[in-house]
């Protein structure tokens, strides 16, 4: 291993018929994950007729349609919805979904935790950059208490959600968080997502500057890579720090690792099974 | 990862990049530097390590990192 | 089976729910995705027992009805004959996803089983209330297939034609049946193999490279291969170039929104079903749809026994309007009686046509009661 599977690879997955560079900000993350899943495809090595993107709406949902699989792009938060239906029907294909902060907990919130509940075999990546980027910067329920959008222009009074904390209450088989800054790590969190039976789900922490950094002290899209390489600390680390020293820090790496069988295992398991006592 | 140095050679689309600095800011070896028109360029490939950062934090996918191909002694 | 003897027909004591189920199946339905609301429930409960058992079926409760719409259209893209089920408020949040299913093309059959509104209003009293709702009720400038029932028998037939029609014009298809033709048991026919007509999904044979997902072809419907086949392509909710990608371009735009009408619009006699009861002749016509119908037929022989020519114009499709068979009965008869339990939903579709030349006379009731024969026959004596 430890071979850069550099971007000449990334390349050949890239709709050669969409016009680059993509629609999405400079320093944005949203590249950087995107990459990070194709190269976790390419080392699985996943047929492209067998991987379907289903993306929602977003900044995030824009990545779909540059990739070279089978791509939907659907209705803002309803993305696992679609995904689960394709899953249920063609339980072969690996069915991944992108979504953003706003898009997987806000409007779909209750797909979430249902997709989760029920442990259907979709990896979903949760694109957060804690803010509502293509409509212009609005506040989303992962923005920071205290932080500053155009819709809470005198500080965020809400809490915002721990998405991992979330899908595991939910049930989800496999929940980790990465961030763009860690996009090795990244490779590997999400090569063991799409690997796990059930429902998988990765945070990706992923800075955009254009609508909250410049709002919230960042000078530029570098500084908040800078912030990520700062306080992303490896989970195991991280429990073993007092609570100043977890202040203005948050966890990366894996908090879910379970096993169940997928919803769509079980029931073609069940199909199999009534159809032996029919003949 | 980390090679030896002189070993790598840097592509770097300008077409593709939006000069956003990520390669600038965090290349270890300072190899990438924004040019005049806030693109990113190579100034000092024969430093490079190929460690990879640059390519694999490249939102754009603009950058590539090779190993030099040399004919066999 | 020995030759020349024809197996015999299936008879059924159904609900017009289970007869749903019936239909759905012939049709070749592989995937259910829905949540419970009365009066529709029955068509989840059945399809929960016999999906599983089919050798390709799919069974899947949902979170709520977005996300049962959602679903639907998934295993649409996937390649299934999806379906799902719903009453008035359920309705309203799958508007959502119709709309979306309009863009991409998805074919999926919705069943309302109208109930009284607005909001939670009556959920077990019968009504028609969601008729405009039905065809304009998702954003956006787009066709609609809404088609109805009457009887038991007819909710196993429409459901079939559902399905199909959604297949050939790669559209959702709304089947709009009321609470009364829902939970009404009575004996149903199960046609035989060869009595019914299932169309099945045209998919590209093109290689993969050649295919453009949204392209113009003569009946304006593209080919549609289920994800996963080799043909790789992009679907958004977005409006698309044929490529699928997103485009503004307006002569694109303009492109799309008008082979999506017309898809539709050139196959209007296709696409409209009615019946003509005692039409022929008759002086004062009533138009009906749903259970009302029913009352209407004995109302309309009631009027000839009582010496005025009455006539039914039973409409099976409610959009695209029926025009020309509205038209048609407009030429002879002075008056047409449209009773509905609306305020006035399709009556204003028969006003619309009207040349002037009829009275069209509304009857109206909304209060969660059926209309009787009696109110349909003084009407009728009255106009």
């Amino acid at each position: 291993m430890s071979e850069v599977i550099g971007n000449h690879i990334i390349h050949k997955y890239l709709r050669h018929n969409k016009k680059f560079p993509h629609v999405l900000c400079p320093g944005c993350g949203h590249g950087i994950a995107l990459g990070a899943l194709i190269r976790s495809v390419h080392c699985l090595g996943l047929e492209k007729d067998d991987v379907v993107i289903v993306a929602g709406i977003g900044c995030s949902g824009r990545l779909a349609v540059y990739v070279d699989f089978n791509t939907v792009h659907t209705t803002h938060g309803r993305a696992l919805t679609f995904a689960t239906g394709i899953k249920m029907a063609k339980p072969h294909l690996k069915v991944i979904c992108l979504m953003g902060d706003g898009d997987a907990l806000s409007i779909g919130g209750n797909h979430l935790i249902h997709a989760a509940r029920r442990n259907i075999g979709i990896t979903a990546l949760v694109l957060n950059n804690n803010i509502y980027g293509m409509t212009g910067g609005q506040c989303s329920p992962t923005t920071p208490h205290g932080s500053f959008s155009m819709t809470s222009p005198y500080g965020q009074l809400e809490k915002g959600f721990d998405v991992a904390e979330l899908a595991r209450a939910a049930g989800a088989n496999f929940v980790a968080r990465g961030t763009s800054f860690h996009a090795q790590q990244l490779d590997k969190l999400l090569i063991q997502a799409l690997q796990h039976p059930g429902f998988s789900m990765v945070e990706v922490v992923s800075p955009c500057h254009t609508q909250y950094g410049r709002k919230n002290k960042f000078k530029g899209a570098v500084d908040m890579y800078k912030w990520l390489k700062k306080s992303a600390t490896p989970v195991e680390r991280y429990a073993e720090l007092d609570e100043t020293g977890q202040k203005d820090r948050f966890p990366i790496g894996v908090f879910v690792d379970n096993d169940a069988p997928g919803l769509e295992e079980q029931y073609y398991a069940l199909k199999e099974k009534m159809r032996g006592r029919k003949s | 990862m980390a090679k030896e140095k002189g070993n790598s050679k840097v592509t770097i689309y300008p077409d593709w990049c939006k000069g956003c600095g990520i390669c600038v800011a965090f290349c270890p070896a300072k190899v990438i530097e924004l040019d005049g028109q806030g693109k990113a360029r190579v100034v000092r490939e024969e430093d490079c390590i190929h460690c990879g950062f640059c390519e694999l934090h490249c939102p754009d996918f603009a950058i590539v990192v090779t190993e030099i191909e040399r004919c066999p002694k | 089976m020995a030759a020349g003897r024809k197996k015999k027909r299936k008879e059924l004591f159904a609900l017009g729910n289970e007869a749903v189920v019936e239909g759905a199946l012939l049709a070749g339905c592989s995937f259910y995705g829905g949540y419970p609301i009365t009066p529709s429930s029955e068509i989840m409960e059945v399809m929960a027992q016999r999906l599983p058992k089919n050798d390709n079926g799919v069974f899947l409760q949902m979170e709520d009805e977005i996300a049962s719409m959602g679903a639907v259209i998934g295993a649409s893209l996937a390649g299934c004959k999806a379906m799902t089920a719903t009453s008035g408020p359920g309705f309203s949040l799958m508007q959502e996803h119709l709309g979306y299913a309009c863009m991409v093309e998805a074919p999926l059959v919705l069943v309302n089983v109208m109930r009284g509104g607005p909001s939670t209003g009556l959920p077990t009293s019968p009504a028609q209330g969601d008729v405009q709702q039905a065809r304009w009720g998702t954003h956006g400038d787009h066709s609609m297939i809404v088609l109805s029932a009457s009887n038991v028998q007819e909710c196993l037939e429409m459901t079939i034609t559902a399905f199909n029609m959604a297949e050939k014009y790669r559209t959702p298809v709304v089947l709009l049946l009321d609470e009364i033709t829902a939970h009404t048991r009575e004996k149903i026919t199960i046609p035989r193999e060869d009595e019914y007509e299932v169309f099945n999904r045209v998919v590209p044979t093109m290689p993969p490279e050649w295919y453009k997902p949204f392209e113009e072809t003569v009946r304006g419907v593209p080919p549609m291969p289920p994800i996963g086949s080799g043909y790789r392509f992009h679907v958004t909710g977005l409006t698309h170039d044929p490529n699928g990608f997103p485009t503004s371009r307006p002569e694109e735009v303009a492109d799309l929104m008008e082979r999506m009408f017309r898809k539709i619009d050139q196959f209007l006699p296709q696409v409209s079903l009615y019946e003509e009861y005692l039409c022929a002749d008759a002086d004062v016509c009533v138009v009906a749809y749903g259970s009302v119908a029913r009352s209407a037929e004995y109302a309309v022989e009631q009027a000839r026994e009582r010496g005025v020519k009455a006539g039914l114009l039973k409409l099976k499709t409610l959009f695209p309007y029926p025009r020309a068979a509205t038209e048609k009965v407009m030429g002879h008869a002075r008056a047409l009686v449209v009773p509905e339990m609306n305020m006035g939903q399709i009556s204003r579709e028969v006003k619309r046509v009207n040349n002037g030349r009829a009275t069209v006379r509304a009857l109206n009731r909304v209060d969660g009661q059926i209309i009787t024969p009696s109110e349909i026959l003084k009407a009728i004596m009255q106009v």
